[in-house]
């Protein structure tokens, strides 16, 4: 929970319509995508869902942690507030293998535009 | 028999290890350097800590895997004195989603057991044991998941972190918790036994209990409380203020240091080494100070 502060992470019922909504599968053992790539300060709703049996979707860093159950849609509201790489598990006991269920969040600053490199 | 008596006789017997004294230093500070040992309790006794054997493990981090559990029921029964119980801190088995599988590893892993020539023996569940029917297994085999029981002016107590596939304690057992502590004096000797880590190792490892600090909380409260635990497949020491928490070995494959690898894959298997990085604990303990002198039995068949 150490950079929970950094970050504005709601589970959202709904975020705005524009904003960027990426899926992630959990199925044993492994999440799809395992990486996800997200911009500093752009708001995105991660959306969660199971393909076999009851998983969790935990970024201890980012103070994030939900439920993953096959017939509904877990949802998270995240606005990156720090650049990084953010680890995140399955902290639901899956089977013989749960340990290796894993992926992170990467979060990069926005890319300069134009033709001068920024800063 | 005295500490320092038995750990001539360990020597005399050549029984390895490294020593880990918890307890003592509080106890010699507290008493000017003169550990002054309280009337009317019992004389110092030792127990044994065996964790995470994963019976019925297959991979690469253990190609011997049903050599460990036989060998370390051996080194038990090779002490030189017979320890008053011996306490499995969980993953007794690896897990499997066949039920029928599942209770045929927990039946071999008793039959080992068996085997110890120990008055007592003190079994506790892991997430590998219970996490995928909340132990309904375990306890056919095994009996209760959490319970409480004194030996020798001690309060020993076991906490199930693990038949809940979160691997939280839940509210139900927090307040048993808290009814079990509430009789005993702030002054008496508690340790804890559970399977995973009560405080934040690692938390994006899951080496962790969600709400575990409510645990600990409880505990605080007592002054004289250690923790020994296992799931994370080493030696480990912490301290959260006054309350000790103690990592044991596994006996199937070692696990990284927190945080030293990018991920908690286990460590790889040394044909150099075979059993390097496992082992089992011996705890003496001096219910008077009170204090725990741990010592590390390595597993490894190496010269
Ligand atoms: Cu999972």
């Amino acid at each position: 929970m150490r950079f929970a502060a950094l970050f504005l992470a709601l589970l959202a019922a709904a975020g705005d319509p524009g904003e960027r909504v990426v899926h992630v599968v959990a199925r044993r053992f492994t999440y799809s995508p395992e990486v996800i790539e997200l911009q500093l300060g752009v708001p995105v709703i991660i959306e969660l869902t199971s393909a076999d049996r009851d998983h969790g979707f935990s970024v201890p860093d980012l103070g994030i942690r939900i439920d993953v159950e096959p017939g509904k849609t877990a949802r998270v509201r995240v606005v990156p507030e720090k650049v990084g790489t953010f680890d995140f598990h399955c902290d639901v006991f899956c089977g013989s293998g749960h340990e290796e269920m894993a992926g992170r969040i990467m979060v990069s600053a926005p890319v300069a535009s134009g033709g001068n490199s920024g800063h | 028999m005295g500490s320092r008596t038995r750990r001539e006789f360990l020597q005399i017997a050549g029984v390895g290890g490294v020593v880990f004294a918890s307890g003592l230093l509080e106890a010699c500070s507290r008493l000017g350097g003169r550990p002054d040992p309280r009337p009317g309790m019992a004389d110092d006794f030792y127990f044994v800590q065996l964790s995470d054997t994963h019976w019925g493990y297959k991979g690469p981090a253990n190609p011997e895997a049903t050599v460990e559990l036989p060998r370390a029921v051996e080194l038990v029964n090779a002490l030189p004195q017979v320890p008053d119980f011996v306490v499995f801190t969980g993953d007794l088995t690896h897990t499997t989603d066949d039920d029928q599988e599942r209770r045929r590893r927990m039946g071999q892993v008793r039959e080992h057991l068996a085997r110890l020539r120990v008055p007592t023996l003190r079994l506790m569940a892991g997430e590998h044991d219970a996490s995928l029917d909340r132990g309904a297994a375990f306890q056919e085999f095994f009996g209760p998941l959490r319970y409480s029981f004194d030996h020798k002016g001690v309060h020993f107590v076991v906490l199930d972190n693990v038949s809940d596939p979160k691997g939280i304690l839940g509210d139900a057992q927090i307040d048993w918790l808290s009814r079990d502590l509430k009789p005993r004096p702030k002054d008496a000797p508690i340790v804890v036994f559970t399977h995973r880590p009560l405080f934040d190792l690692k938390p994006d490892w899951d080496w962790t209990t969600a709400d575990g600090t409510r645990a600990i909380d409880v505990l605080h409260a007592w002054r004289h409380v250690t923790v020994f635990y296992g799931h994370i497949h080493q030696e480990h020491h912490h301290q959260t203020d006054h309350i000790a928490h103690h990592a044991a070995r596994s006996l199937m494959f070692p696990l990284p240091a927190p945080g030293s690898q990018p991920n908690r894959a286990p460590l790889p298997w040394d044909p150099a080494h075979p059993g390097k990085g496992l082992g089992l604990r011996d705890v003496d303990t001096d219910p008077r100070q009170p204090a725990y002198e741990l010592r590390e039995i390595p597993l490894a068949r190496e010269s």
